[in-house]
């Protein structure tokens, strides 16, 4: 359980966590969403005890992180990718983690197996690709079999058979009753891995409800029409309470009724469809009109400037966040 | 699906405490190459330029000036490594703790143990064992090794005599106390280059601008560096003079060297403690 209480977070003039507020429940994951730039990072810096918030508090499972007793023991953490020492080998890097929390070195081969990295244990981490480094960062966060999971943008870097296995992992992790907190910039990523969602933008929460409530809710759904007689058509529609708009290539899309209603009226006034299909905007588009007003840096003409852009659901290419700090 | 559930025996401890901490901070500054760089560098600065300036005072000796023979210091000459040497233990008291801000691994060390003060304890405990051992090892070794070289009518100095057994311990004191004021001053600045540049300039720049200083300042100023405190330590012979300045004895010298490590610790710990990780 992470309880998050009003906390704000301030960089000079910039406010970069405003007034935020929510609680992630265990035995499910709980998606963390943002454009880049939100304050997700920031936010889990704040919950692991490492930044301090100007306002507000943050617990974990009731306690505020520092009080922790073991805290490897019950907060695991991947907050930035390769955050390990190149010089170092990988079972190095987790014995001296291990060995703050009396956690035994059997537990360290343990955890490098389950990531699939003990055959180049004893490597310097400083070979790893940037997927290595992720695994790796996941193995320190399982060290100490805790009961609550943090993960900052788990899947960068990682090629599709890596993200297959985050997924799978995460879900396992959520099943074992854990409390799984996973943040992405990707809301198609989150619509297959996670339960529920925690919604920022400008470091202000924008949404908090189960994924199946956020899909329905901001899918915009809409039927196109292709008809030789699109005049007669509007007018046969505007009775039913429907809107017509014209698309660029000539067809129609008309919302607010579905397609079987559509399909009735058309056959009662004798009009000829060529095409009538029901669709519905992708969960991405959904995500960037819901940010839209809070996203910190977009280029010129805006999000959609580039259709290409705005319908790149491919993970691997996704921007990899390059830490200022 | 893969086992991710073990069993972890419980802890028997209640909550984390230093000894774990400390075993950490060991595994990090074993499992790291530029350990054994620095220390190898270390020995070999001390040792060699210590039997190279032993060796060519001790050639000398047989057309010095009855003024050098009295105050020819055997045992200050063959520790007149520990100059450079100094250098090096000062980077791996620096990387110690800029090495986790570089890499970004300070992070998981203070999510592991938030109680930063621990932390930092631990680490400067641990990094001053590890400095002692080095620092002892260097300045005997040089010692040692000087002595040996030392022929042809010059003196030798051996443990026994006064102030010699002091005086080489005492080398390798300053040498852990110094990487000490490193660390600190790492842990204040949290930058590799930029400690490391105001560690050389606390030694090397300082010392060289004291001159410019009108003379009453000099003396005043000039015992209160690092590098004269240094030479008063290691010095015998009380014919032996630092230039016009008069210096600490060398256990005061010793007390004001390890302020200074104190000092550079304790505003490092309070930065830390205040600040983001």
């Amino acid at each position: 359980m992470i309880e998050v209480t009003g906390i704000t977070k301030r960089y000079g003039e910039t406010v970069a966590v405003d007034d935020l507020s929510f609680v992630v429940k265990p035995g499910q994951i709980t998606g963390f969403l943002g454009p880049n730039g939100a304050g997700k990072s920031t936010t889990m810096r704040m919950i692991m005890g490492l930044d301090m918030p100007d306002a507000g508090e943050t617990k974990v499972n009731g306690i505020p992180y520092p009080g922790l007793a073991w805290p490897l023991r019950e907060v695991g953490a991947l907050l930035e990718a390769n955050a390990i020492h190149p010089g170092r080998s990988a079972r190095n890097h987790l014995l001296q983690l291990a060995q703050t929390n009396d956690i035994p070195q059997s537990r360290v081969d343990e955890v490098l197996d389950v990531v699939g990295l003990s055959s180049v244990a004893n490597k310097r981490a400083g070979t790893f690709s940037l997927g290595m480094g992720q695994r790796l960062g996941i193995a320190a966060a399982l060290l100490g079999d805790p009961s609550v999971l943090l993960f900052d943008e788990p899947i960068n870097g990682l090629d599709p058979e890596g993200i297959r296995w985050v997924r799978n992992l995460l879900k396992g992790l959520g099943r074992e009753g854990r409390t799984v907190f996973v943040s992405s910039h990707l809301m198609s990523e989150m619509a297959l891995t996670a339960d529920h969602l925690v919604v920022i933008g400008r470091g202000r929460l924008i949404a908090e409800m189960p994924v199946a409530e956020f899909i329905a809710q901001s899918s915009q759904q809409f039927v196109r029409v292709r008809t030789p007689q699109a005049e007669l058509f509007k007018e046969a529609m505007s009775s039913s309470g429907a809107t017509v708009v014209r698309e660029e290539d000539g067809a129609l899309s008309v919302a607010g009724v579905s397609a079987d209603v559509i399909g009735d009226i058309a056959f009662e006034q004798r009009l000829t469809l060529h095409e009538l299909s029901p669709q519905m905007a992708s969960l991405e588009e959904a995500f960037m009109e819901l940010t839209q007003d809070s996203v910190d840096y977009r280029g010129e003409g805006g999000f959609s400037a580039d259709p290409n852009l705005v319908h790149n659901n491919d993970p691997v290419h996704a921007g990899t966040k390059v830490s200022t700090r | 699906m893969t086992l991710i559930t073990s069993t972890i025996p419980a802890p028997e401890a209640p909550q984390y405490r230093p000894s774990g901490v400390m075993k950490s901070e060991w595994t990090k500054i074993r499992s790291v190459r530029s350990t054994t760089w620095t220390i190898l560098v270390t020995v070999v600065l001390t040792i060699g330029i210590g039997v190279i300036a032993t060796a060519t005072e001790a050639n000398r000796w047989a057309h010095a000036t009855p003024g050098d023979k009295l105050s020819f210091d055997p045992t200050s000459v063959s520790l007149t490594g520990l100059l450079l040497g100094q250098l090096a233990i000062g980077i791996l008291g620096v990387l110690a703790i800029s090495a986790e801000y570089g890499t970004g691994t300070i992070r998981s060390s203070l999510a592991a143990i938030p109680n930063r003060k621990m932390f930092l304890a631990a680490k400067a405990g641990v990094f001053a064992a590890v400095a002692l051992v080095v620092g002892e090892v260097v300045s005997f070794g040089a010692f040692f090794i000087g002595q040996m070289l030392i022929s042809g009518g010059a003196p030798h100095a051996t443990l026994g005599q006064s102030g010699v057994l002091g005086a080489v311990a005492g080398g390798g004191l300053y040498l852990a106390v110094l990487g000490l004021l490193a660390l600190g001053l790492g842990t204040i600045i949290r930058h590799t280059a930029g400690a490391i540049a105001a560690f050389v300039g606390v030694l090397l720049i300082l010392p060289l601008l004291t001159p410019a200083l009108p003379q009453s300042f000099q003396n005043a100023i000039g015992k209160f560096e690092p590098a004269n405190i240094g030479s008063a330590m290691v010095t015998v012979n009380p014919h032996v003079t630092h230039g016009s300045i008069t210096t600490f004895s060398p256990w005061v010298g010793m007390a004001v060297l390890a302020g200074y490590a104190a000092i550079a610790l304790a505003v490092g710990g309070y930065r830390m403690v205040r600040r983001d990780a």
